[in-house]
């Protein structure tokens, strides 16, 4: 980790990724503290229907809770939440979720826009926002929107992308506060609780 | 996308002004999403100020329209999650089939597309001819759109993959005309439609029913509003009537979770008591 690195409260964790994002899932979650002191939410694009075993496998690797979000669910601490397939993933004011079927954004249900946007306003200082590998350029708006509200905008390093263009449009329209080798990911998350 | 271009502040504002003004109450609507649709008009419209943006709505009844039918969301689809509409086809509709006249209630109906779905198992069921649906919606201009029977040809091969899967065996072409862009659908299958303006919030009920669907509009609501929803759908419900919701909605935690009883493996459940 970098000398001097102030790093601040974390309230919510939200990592996202497209195309080539759930291998660097798989190699994080293992590593992860389970005493971690934030909720992590999980927005993965993927083919509608083929969803129902991502929770599982991804449960398989941690001793953190895993679930798919749950709409009106309050958002709680040491837990990680997968937003549903084909259902835009909100966060309300008072730390609950909400979905929305309203049209796709950037060909995207669940969007990354979409979460990060909304979690933006109620995490505010507190939110990190990591996006992973990708084929396109869904959450660059949305982190946007995480800086506009003084939060953290992190990526995978592009170099290690499986598929770098997510990443890249971030870090080339967004002020990035962290690039992350994949095998840092887990240490960094675990060093904000 | 313009999103913080509307404060939480302006939304409340906009809000009790719509209900004084119009009589549309969307304060128990959830906020992350109406706060999204409504900034999005906002920087669809480039309105010069918020000012400007208020007036408008509350002086302009065809600005207004538009605004109602922006900010709720009216995106659906024919056969939209085919192992639902398989379950209606192979045990819901042929149970209420035994009925002399089969009344179904389709709340926020959007532009048609689960209408003329359920329509066009009931044909096939050979129940269509005694059957009624009424397919309400607050939004008089997505109702006009149904009414029309017209739907993108680019949707129809999505359609009709839904239709096979959801048990479907004709071929699904056969149910439109297209024409260039447009596939028209036969009138028959509109002849047992009634499409109809209801609010949820402010309307009472209207009839009773054996099959109410309602999927994917109650995520929009708060959970007191759910919870009337919910009250009236029960209020509407003949014993033994069947109530339908979203993938991921619920009557579990409710009022009226006690006296209803889930079929397995989808969100239909079945008023026992």
């Amino acid at each position: 980790m970098e000398e001097g690195w102030v790093i601040g409260k974390c309230n919510a964790f939200i990592i996202a990724g497209s195309a080539g994002s759930l291998n660097v899932l798989l190699q994080v979650l293992p590593d992860l503290n389970v005493a971690i002191a934030f909720p992590i939410i999980i927005i993965v694009h993927r083919r509608h229907g083929a969803d129902s075993l991502l929770p599982a496998l991804l449960s398989a690797r941690t001793g953190l809770i895993v679930k798919e979000a749950d709409e009106k669910e309050k958002i709680l601490p040491g837990t990680i939440y997968i937003a549903p397939s084909d259902y835009h993933l909100l966060i309300e004011q008072d730390e609950t979720f909400s979905l929305d079927y309203s049209e796709k954004i950037n060909y995207s249900r669940p969007s990354i826009d979409a979460t990060f946007q909304t979690a933006a306003e109620v995490y505010k200082t507190g939110l990190h926002c990591l996006l992973l590998s990708g084929s396109n350029a869904d959450g660059v708006n949305g982190m946007k929107t995480v800086k506009a509200w003084g939060g953290m905008a992190l990526i995978q390093d592009p170099e290690s992308a499986q598929v770098s263009y997510m990443p890249e449009q971030a870090k080339q329209q967004v002020a990035i506060d962290r690039i992350l080798a994949v095998e840092d990911i887990a240490e960094f998350i675990n060093l904000l609780s | 996308m313009e999103i913080a271009s509307i404060t939480d502040e302006q939304v409340e504002m906009l809000l009790s002004d719509i209900l004084e003004r119009y009589g549309y109450d969307f304060t128990g609507y959830s906020r992350a999403s109406l706060k999204r649709r409504i900034s999005r008009l906002y920087g669809l419209d480039q309105a010069l100020g918020f000012a400007e943006f208020r007036y408008k709505i509350l002086n302009d009844q065809v600005y207004f329209k538009r605004f109602v039918e922006q900010i709720t969301v009216n995106v659906t689809e024919m056969f939209r999650d085919p192992s639902f509409f398989k379950t209606l086809r192979e045990d819901v509709l042929p149970k209420l089939g035994t009925y002399p006249l089969i009344r179904i209630w389709l709340a926020g109906c959007a532009t048609g597309e689960e209408a003329y779905s359920i329509s066009i198992i009931l044909k096939e069921l050979n129940l269509l001819h005694k059957s009624l649906i009424y397919a309400t919606d607050l939004n008089p201009l997505v109702l006009e759109k149904a009414e029309q029977r017209v739907f993108a040809m680019a949707q129809m091969k999505q359609y009709s993959e839904n239709y096979i899967l959801s048990g479907g065996t004709m071929d699904f072409s056969s149910y439109y005309t297209a024409s260039y862009s447009l596939a028209k659908f036969d009138e028959e299958l509109k002849q047992k439609i009634i499409f109809s303006t209801h609010n949820l919030v402010s309307d009472r009920s209207f009839n009773e029913f054996q099959l109410i669907l309602c999927r994917n509009v109650l995520i929009y609501f708060e959970r007191d509003l759910q919870h009337n929803v919910l009250d009236l759908f029960d209020n509407s419900l003949e014993d033994l009537g069947y109530l339908a919701l979203g993938t991921k909605e619920t009557i579990e935690f409710s009022r009226i979770a006690k006296r209803y009883k889930r079929l397995p493996g989808e969100k239909v459940w079945r008023k026992v008591g």
